[in-house]
């Protein structure tokens, strides 16, 4: 058994994100939207030492299958990370992430005077870039701290 | 999206944007022609934000090809001022319009419309984004005083709020024009626009000095240093002396140099300059009528 392994025990079912890059685990569980309140068990260990990355962050969070768009959001975030399906102890699917062509209704628009800032009935879209996502609407382009801009649902 | 709807000057290819371009000029040739040409048409005006000189030109254009409008009129009295949704807004004038303009401040307007209405919709202005139907007749006025091809052109002054650089740039990108961008360090172009410059593969070359590019130019296209960008009146007032046009500043330019400004103007062009064989700015005003109603006479001819 490994040594991350000891410090983050086993879940009976759920979702294992794991090679999140260190420091966004937490930004992570806020594109999750979970903060405990649903009252899921969640673990987080941050800089826990990797052969691959030096240091990474995981996140546990028993009795939750992540969806197709929460895992495209992560893809932006934490590009690096796989994301393992538990069911009865085991990892039963691992996925590795995949950038989406444009992400839907997950990032809020940084331009406060863009329409999707307006109250009007429309949902924010986003082209992913190679660095960065654009917004399709007003155009601005977002590089930097994109967890800041997830729409908290 | 329609194809007819006309957001922004990236969905101009070098075809659409001739088309457009030579049909203006056969309604510059005998406007009479085209006088009755759509006699039942009614263009929908949907001005968020005052503009009354764009109002009018498109309010002439469709009455020149025999159409009329109707205008939801301005924003205090409507039923946007009770807290209707722009969407909403749009949906109902859509059903009493065979085409539509939309002025709205924020960035992004045209292109949410286009998705809730079945009409043509034109941009003529969102927030600091895109003015499509400016560029058709920036273009008009290029082509005629100094061709669209081969084509030295300086962009300067506000590029990074100025919507009708922004589009302007973009169209250029058709041609084979070289792009040089004049403004002070804090008025750049938005990476945004830098972003679709390198895309289409064209040079984005910048300065801060008018003299360094002037001598080479065949066209500068002037726009207006907004003083209320300026955190700071001494910092304005450095800059806007930088940035002004006078006979002076001309002394190094080319003999056939086409100086071009969307209007209107503050002091970034001194009025000597009005009366050289530079100033192309009223000529360029009011080049808006031919070539809109080349535009809504294409869109339609398209919808009959
Ligand atoms: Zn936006």
């Amino acid at each position: 058994m490994s040594d991350h392994q000891l410090r983050v025990s086993k879940i009976p079912r759920g979702t294992v994100i794991d090679h999140i890059r260190a420091g966004q685990a937490l930004n992570v569980l806020a594109i999750l939207g979970i903060d405990g309140r649903a009252g899921e068990t969640v673990s987080v260990g941050m800089n826990i030492p990797s052969d691959q990355m030096s240091q990474k962050d995981i996140v546990k969070v028993e009795g939750r299958e992540l969806s197709q768009d929460e895992v495209d959001v992560l893809s932006l975030i934490a590009p690096e990370a796989t994301i393992n399906i538990i069911r009865e102890y085991e990892v039963v699917e691992k996925q590795y992430l995949e950038r989406p062509e444009r992400v839907v209704g997950v990032l809020s628009c940084p331009n406060h005077n863009c329409i999707t800032n307006a109250n009007e009935p429309v949902e924010t879209k986003f082209d992913v870039l190679d660095e960065g996502v654009r917004c399709e609407y007003c155009e601005t382009i977002v590089r930097e701290d994109l967890a800041a801009h997830i729409a908290v649902k | 999206m329609r194809h007819d709807h006309l957001i922004t000057a990236k969905q101009l290819s070098r075809e659409n944007v001739e088309a457009v371009l030579d049909r203006a000029a056969e309604i510059d040739a005998d406007p009479a022609a085209f006088a009755d040409r759509h006699d039942d048409a009614i263009l929908g005006l949907c001005f968020f934000e005052p503009s009354t000189r764009t109002k009018m030109s498109f309010e002439t254009a469709i009455k020149r090809l025999g159409g009329d409008i109707v205008d939801m009129g301005s924003v205090e009295s409507s039923s946007v001022k009770k807290g209707e949704s722009l969407a909403d807004t749009a949906r109902v004038i859509e059903g009493y319009a065979d085409a539509m303009v939309l002025r709205h401040p924020s960035q992004g307007a045209a292109k949410m419309v286009s998705e809730f209405v079945d009409v043509p919709l034109l941009n003529a202005g969102d927030g600091a984004g895109h003015h499509p139907t400016q560029t058709l007749l920036d273009l008009y006025t290029i082509r005629e005083n100094a061709g669209l091809d081969d084509l030295t052109i300086g962009i300067m002054g506000d590029l990074k709020y100025g919507r009708t650089v922004h589009s302007l740039a973009n169209a250029l990108t058709n041609f084979d024009a070289d792009q040089h961008f004049i403004s002070p360090e804090s008025l750049k172009l938005p990476r945004s626009v830098r972003y679709d410059l390198h895309e289409s593969g064209a040079m984005v070359r910048e300065h801060t000095e008018l003299d360094e590019i002037l001598p080479a130019l065949d066209v500068l296209y002037v726009t207006r240093i907004q003083r209320e960008r300026f955190p700071d009146e001494n910092e304005y007032q450095q800059v806007a002396g930088e940035y002004g046009i006078d006979l002076e500043t001309l002394e190094s330019a080319k003999d056939d140099l086409t100086v071009m400004h969307p209007l209107p103007r503050v002091d970034e062009i001194a009025p000597e300059v009005d009366d050289t064989k530079y100033a192309t700015y009223f000529e360029q005003a009011h080049n808006g009528v031919p070539v809109r109603m080349a535009l809504l006479d294409r869109m339609l001819e398209d919808n009959r």
